[in-house]
């Protein structure tokens, strides 16, 4: 008999869908966040004390701060989320509960989507509600707060992917913050001049449309490619742990 | 311990489930192995037998997809493992020394995240499993309160519901007192018996009737016997 067309051997028990087993990663990932709260606030205080020494380190004039306060609030995001990039896959990958991920049956893109989107729920999306409160202090007008949101909302889950990326390439090395750091950022600054630009813009009453079709396409391009070239990373990083 | 969860494995052949036909890693420019060939059967015990460093987590991780860096032909059930991947994972488990349980969850939530890409089965199923492995009354304290033995039987607990023919287990003896080390004994005998196939390191002097060896030398040729 051909070894090729003989049938695979399934035994008893049903074969879980990608999307049962996303919604278990996704289940999980928040459950162990939520278990350690204080780990939660830590992005979202460093995004407030960067953004609240500017003022106090730079100037309180009003002028300075509604030009300089959207890009202000973009880099301290930008910071956030970069510190908080080395966690999404480091417990994972000291409990064993990685290998098992890459085990699992489904492909693991997916599972890393879900694994990307519980971080971004839980850094990017906070940074992006509390971004109004911050944006009033820093005497941005309601029509730039709007537009500040709006690319942060569409930026900041661009940041989580391409951070995964990062993360799952630096895992197996032991001080990885640097290498993390230098591997990103490169990738984060056209994020960051698009999510800028559109609020400047915006402020100079230009249409931002283009700009934010711009961020779109970043986010598209990242869903689509980032979940796989972390998904390669992580078993590389696997073989050599 | 008792399975909970009991497949029927009639459909499986007597063919070779999992194949390695001359299997060679270099690690650090030192070769663990070569010239490694065996058949994993269905309804076999084996035992990965060698020194430290002999490269037994090693060739679990090779057979279990986990590590690259080897040279050779693998097989699933005839067919390159390659080509096979999904229902190889679906049909292989794995446990290594780092088994894959959270601190800060419960064991009843730990097993339920294990099995829900796998086979999600009822809160009744999974405590009946924790209840087997001995950790009745322990299935919603975190297992970071937990001693090692107990964090090990959570993962120990998932042999109790699975459905896998082929099972990796690396060092599963590890920190497990001696009545479950009995009991798991038994266990893995009882699976081999009812026609699944079994793959095993440990350093624990593991003796039972049918059990094939499997020994890797220290950066010498290993001779299968």
């Amino acid at each position: 008999m051909n070894a090729e067309a003989r049938p695979v051997v399934r035994l008893a028990g049903n074969s879980v869908g990608a999307l049962a087993a996303m919604k278990g990663v996704f289940v999980r990932d928040m459950k162990v966040a939520f278990r350690q709260r204080q780990d939660l606030l830590n992005p979202l205080l460093f995004f407030v004390m960067v953004v609240t020494l500017f003022p106090l380190g730079v100037s309180p004039e009003v002028s300075f701060l509604r030009e300089a306060g959207a890009g202000i609030l973009w880099v301290a995001a930008l910071l956030s989320v970069l510190l908080s990039l080395d966690h999404l896959f480091r417990h994972d990958f000291d409990d064993g509960t990685l290998e098992q991920l890459v085990l699992q049956p489904q492909p693991l893109f997916l599972l890393i989507l879900a694994k990307t989107l519980v971080h971004w729920m839980l850094t990017g999306l906070p940074l992006v509600i509390l971004t109004p409160v911050l944006g009033v202090m820093m005497h941005l007008d309601g029509n730039s707060i709007g537009i500040l949101c709006l690319t942060l909302l569409i930026g900041t889950p661009v940041l989580s992917l391409i951070g995964a990326i990062g993360a799952a390439l630096t895992l197996g090395l032991r001080s990885a913050g640097v290498l993390l750091s230098l591997l990103i950022i490169p990738l984060y600054i056209p994020v960051l001049i698009f999510g800028t630009g559109t609020v400047a813009a915006a402020a100079e009453g230009a249409t931002v449309g283009a700009y934010l079709a711009l961020l779109g396409a970043f986010l598209v391009l990242a869903l689509t490619l980032a979940p796989f070239a972390a998904a390669a990373a992580l078993k590389i990083s696997l073989s050599n742990g | 311990m008792q399975f909970v969860h009991r497949p029927d494995f009639g459909a499986l052949m007597s063919e070779p489930l999992l194949q390695a036909v001359n299997l060679q890693c270099e690690r650090d420019k030192r070769i663990l192995f070569r010239e490694l060939s065996f058949s994993i059967l269905p309804g076999t015990l084996t035992r990965v037998e060698g020194p430290n460093g002999s490269g037994k987590t090693t060739l679990l991780r090779i057979l279990a997809g986990l590590n690259d860096a080897w040279t050779g032909e693998l097989k699933w059930c005839g067919a390159p493992l390659a080509s096979q991947r999904e229902a190889f994972l679906r049909n292989m488990l794995y446990l290594g020394h780092r088994p894959g349980i959270k601190p800060l969850l419960t064991p009843l939530e730990n097993l339920r995240a294990l099995m829900a890409g796998r086979n999600p089965l009822s809160d009744a199923a999974l405590r009946q499993a924790l209840q087997g492995t001995g950790l009745g009354g322990y299935e919603d304290v975190p297992c970071r309160n937990l001693s090692a033995g107990q964090q090990r039987r959570v993962a120990l607990a998932r042999l109790l519901v699975a459905d896998e023919p082929l099972w990796l287990l690396d060092e599963v003896f590890t920190a497990i007192d001696a009545e479950g080390v009995k009991a798991l004994e038994s266990l893995l005998q009882q699976r081999a018996d009812e026609g699944g196939a079994v793959l095993v390191t440990t350093h624990h002097d593991l003796t039972l009737p049918g059990m094939k060896r499997l020994t890797l030398g220290a950066g010498g040729l290993p001779d299968e016997r």
